[in-house]
């Protein structure tokens, strides 16, 4: 049992009071798990991500009962945060039925009793791995990512102490030397997810391995983005209605994956498709990633 | 309002309601006050209400003291401005909720607090960070009379859709002149809360002002 | 029809059914006690409360239990279990001068002040399958009396002083002065905050100390054959009991609150010297809970080879390299990163898949364009 949660007996019954209809949640634990002492750094190091946008702020990122790389990130920002009266969503790969999707949301019904969705525009937190809605968010909204490697440059630079400089001196000509290396040796850029991004005309950032397709959402989301690197103990930001540009050359615009097929389910034409392979003969399918999406438009079709 | 014996706000963060000298539920109370600060910080110069039943020394706003019991703590040393230092039974409440070192420098603070702002050092007398680590800088905690942002100096930048109006009432002279200043400074720079008793609004150091 | 494959919360719950089934194994066999962990998988124990940073034997013996005798996920279970302790002060430093001695070792010098104490050891074992435990099992009387040292005795011969041999060294000036931090609350601790590069010594020996043993194993290894090499020798490899000290704020003196059992090993290498410092001997500083000597071995010589920089010297090899031995050390950072690849990237692999095709057509047309021209037009 932690700290916090035998300080504060007063607690367990003003959730019962708040909830009658549900169970709290477990009294082992403080609410959303975490104690109050890592939750006030967290809550801390997220304020000063939003004030300094795409800025990766360290974090005294705490050892969780998931494995690292899993969303520890995530789960830390996403516990900081959350409150009784959130309706929380988690996706993976865009769906809610992915077992490590499935394996949060019960972490959050357990720890914190808080109620959850499936339907994008009723959660005021959605927790995500790899994708964006397609569904535009609200400004009442908060998108909770997890993020493997934040640091953008560390693929072309290793080292910490080496990326830290090239950000505070701006200097980011590495990132294009290798985007344009790509168009040297392929026609484009080959960077299809984690594509960077320059925020508020600052700093460079990963967008976590979204696909490309989703980075134009991120341009002025009217909802707050917030990422959480467990592992790598980085916390990051994009304020509501902030610039974020895909980097890109005049020559070489940036552009999204597109599909000749449709969903074959619902029929979308304008969605991340997954390909779905159907027998060992090539025969394949596509599909929406975004379950919630796919299936509320086979439900309107009805 | 929320009643004193009702859920705290999450979604919207537009209420807070505690009694007592400290969060009388410190987990779900510092958790709404947060969800406040979160909501003003993301959406710089938009007022944010959040009434309060907090019982807190003279001098100390609602709105200060909530936040002081979310943010403070023994990692995080408090500057507090000459007319809230020479208060005992304030740095006794701050001292007594929050357990933080409270600094005689200012340019040693994570955080100030700030309740007579026309006698306020300028912004950039706090720590501003570094080009490597602009986070190590100050959040300001200035208490205002009265805030409204139905008019007053135009604000633009991140969190603002296109432009975002507001007044203060008790600020110095100069006051938004020194905030583009702050601005100017990116990433380095402090971001300020602008407490007034049931309300309150950020401006982080992204803010541009219209001067 | 295309069923997708759904996790789901049934799933989930399977797995974790069987997982306890695997667990237990053959219900024939009767189960494995923690105490019986905790008595004969003592070395299991050690380790897990040292790369778990918490020493409690009984839960380490419970984690291993539950974790079906895989170290890692038990060092995990520990770990994730440590993080939700509140944290009541910090003792003071232990003083492993002070060490009740079970075993210790110079390979510096032939006698040392207080002897050399062999203690338990496999080191001259012959490494033969003693087939004698197998057919024991079960039988109370495993082990006749003869078979054991006569610890009272033992324990009575040993000297009350029992100098650490490095020290011995500072007489003459002949050793680098280290100096402890000034008071408990300046140490680092990187569970409390990240670490930036560079980092301190304390950080870095916390570092090591939690790290994965056979990472730093391999590390210690390689600055042997000639990566990062420091000419070592074993100054000193102690085990034994230390009393831990905690001074509370209302009584303002140390009262001893416990005893921890802790290896050290204390290297000395050989240093050239450089335009600051004079020819002399450096160290490197080794230390665990329990008994884990492999392992403050190890880490005593990646802590000198990390020594490099501040000494001045070449740093080009990976033991030598911080930011490399200091990221990946960690083996709860290191298998989930790993094995969060068994996680779903559909998404990802998606979007290089039509990366991969849209660059295979490229290439097809263009090497279809510069054998005929017109052929490109007809094959779109």
């Amino acid at each position: 049992m932690t700290q916090s949660a035998q300080k504060n007996p007063a607690q367990s019954e003003a959730v019962e009071h708040g909830h009658a209809d549900k169970i709290g949640p477990d009294p082992n634990y403080n609410f959303a798990y975490l104690d109050e002492q890592t939750k006030r750094m967290i809550r801390r190091a997220i304020l000063k991500a939003v004030a300094i946008p795409g800025y990766q702020v360290p974090f005294a990122s705490r050892e969780m009962p998931m494995p690292y790389g899993w969303g520890t990130g995530g789960v830390q920002v996403t516990a900081s945060i959350l409150g009784p009266d959130d309706v929380l969503k988690v996706i993976d790969q865009g769906a809610d039925d992915t077992t490590n999707a499935v394996s949060i949301r019960q972490f959050f019904v357990r720890t914190a009793a808080v109620e959850t969705t499936e339907h994008t525009e009723e959660a005021s937190i959605i927790q995500t791995r790899h994708r964006i809605p397609e569904k535009p968010l609200s400004e009442d909204q908060i998108l909770v990512y997890q993020v493997p490697i934040p640091e953008p440059l560390r693929f072309l630079e290793p080292r910490e102490s080496e990326t830290r400089k090239m950000h505070a001196l701006g200097e980011y000509g590495l990132m294009h030397v290798k985007l344009y290396e790509d168009i040297a040796t392929h026609g484009h850029i080959a960077t299809t997810y984690a594509y960077p991004v320059k925020v508020n005309s600052h700093y460079i950032m990963d967008p976590s391995p979204t696909p490309k397709f989703d980075n134009p959402k991120m341009h002025r989301m009217p909802a707050l983005q917030l990422f959480g690197a467990g592992r790598e103990k980085r916390i990051y930001a994009i304020p509501p209605h902030t610039a974020v540009y895909s980097l890109d050359f005049e020559d070489h615009p940036f552009e999204i994956q597109q599909w000749e097929q449709s969903c074959e389910l619902c029929g979308a034409e304008n969605t991340f498709l997954d390909e779905v392979v159907t027998d060992d003969r090539g025969g394949r399918m596509f599909v929406c990633s975004d379950s919630d999406h796919c299936n509320r438009k086979r439900e309107a079709a009805e | 309002m929320i009643g004193t014996d009702s859920q705290t706000s999450g979604r919207g963060a537009e209420g807070i309601a505690v009694t007592n000298v400290g969060f009388d539920n410190p987990v779900l109370q510092s958790q709404a006050m947060y969800r406040v600060l979160l909501s003003a910080m993301s959406r710089p110069g938009h007022i944010v209400p959040c009434e309060l039943l907090l019982e807190v020394p003279a001098s100390l706003a609602q709105t200060t003291a909530a936040a002081a019991l979310t943010l403070l703590d023994f990692d995080t040393p408090l500057w507090l401005d000459p007319a809230a230092a020479a208060q005992q039974a304030l740095v006794d409440y701050l001292r007594f909720h929050c357990g933080c070192p409270i600094v005689e420098a200012h340019g040693h603070a994570a955080f100030a607090i700030i309740t007579d702002p026309c006698k306020m050092p300028s912004l950039d007398a706090f720590p501003e960070g570094s080009d490597e680590y602009p986070d190590k800088s100050a959040t300001l905690l200035i208490q205002v009379e009265r805030l409204d942002d139905s008019r007053g100096v135009v604000l633009r930048g991140p969190g603002i859709e296109n432009k975002q109006t507001i007044q203060g009432k008790g600020l110095p002279g100069g006051f938004w002149q020194q905030v583009q200043e702050n601005h100017a400074r990116f990433p380095k720079g402090v971001d300020i809360v602008l407490c007034a008793e049931d309300r309150i609004a950020a401006l982080p150091r992204t803010t541009q002002v219209e001067v | 029809m295309y069923v997708a494959v759904k996790g789901g919360e049934a799933a989930i719950n399977e797995a974790h059914k069987l997982l306890a089934e695997e667990r237990r194994g053959d219900l024939a066999v009767p189960e494995l006690s923690t105490a019986q962990i905790e008595e004969q998988l003592s070395l299991s124990v050690d380790r897990v409360m040292t790369e778990g940073s918490l020493y409690d034997r009984k839960l380490a013996a419970l984690a291993i239990k539950q974790a079906r005798g895989d170290l890692i996920e038990a060092i995990f279970l520990i770990r994730a279990y440590r993080t939700t302790l509140p944290r009541f002060g910090y003792s003071a430093a232990v003083d492993t001068a002070k060490m009740g001695i079970r075993r210790r070792i110079s390979a510096t010098f032939k006698d040392i002040p207080g002897g050399q104490v062999l203690g338990p050891t496999f080191d001259y074992t012959h490494r033969l399958l003693d087939f004698k435990l197998a057919a024991e099992e079960g039988d109370e009387g495993e082990t006749s009396g003869s078979d054991f040292a006569e610890l009272p005795d033992g324990v009575a011969q040993l000297d009350d002083s029992m100098p650490r041999v490095v020290d011995l060294l500072k007489h003459e000036g002949l050793i680098e002065e280290e100096r402890p931090g000034e008071k408990p609350e300046s140490i680092g601790d990187l569970t409390r905050e990240p670490m930036n590069f560079p980092v301190d010594r304390d950080v870095r020996l916390q570092n090591l100390a939690r790290g994965d043993e056979g990472f730093l194993l391999a590390l210690g290894y390689s600055t042997q054959r000639g990566y990062g090499r420091s000419h070592p020798f074993a100054g000193e490899i102690r085990l034994g009991e230390v009393a831990v000290e905690f001074v509370p704020e209302d009584l303002g003196f140390p009262i001893e609150i416990g005893e921890v059992t802790l290896s050290e090993c204390q290297m000395v290498n050989q240093f050239k010297g450089s335009t600051e410092a004079p020819p002399q001997f450096t160290r490197g500083y080794g230390l665990s809970f329990g008994h884990c000597e492999r392992k403050v071995m190890a880490m005593a010589l990646v802590d000198r080879a990390l020594k490099g920089r501040e000494l001045g010297e070449v740093v080009d090899s990976p033991a030598q390299d911080e930011e490399f031995v200091m990221e990946h050390s960690d083996n709860i950072q290191a298998s989930g990163f790993v094995e969060h690849l068994k996680l779903p990237h559909y998404v990802d692999f998606q979007s290089e898949l039509e990366l991969v095709r849209k660059m295979r057509r490229e290439r097809r047309e263009a090497d279809l364009g510069e054998k005929d021209p017109q052929a490109v037009e007809a094959a779109e």
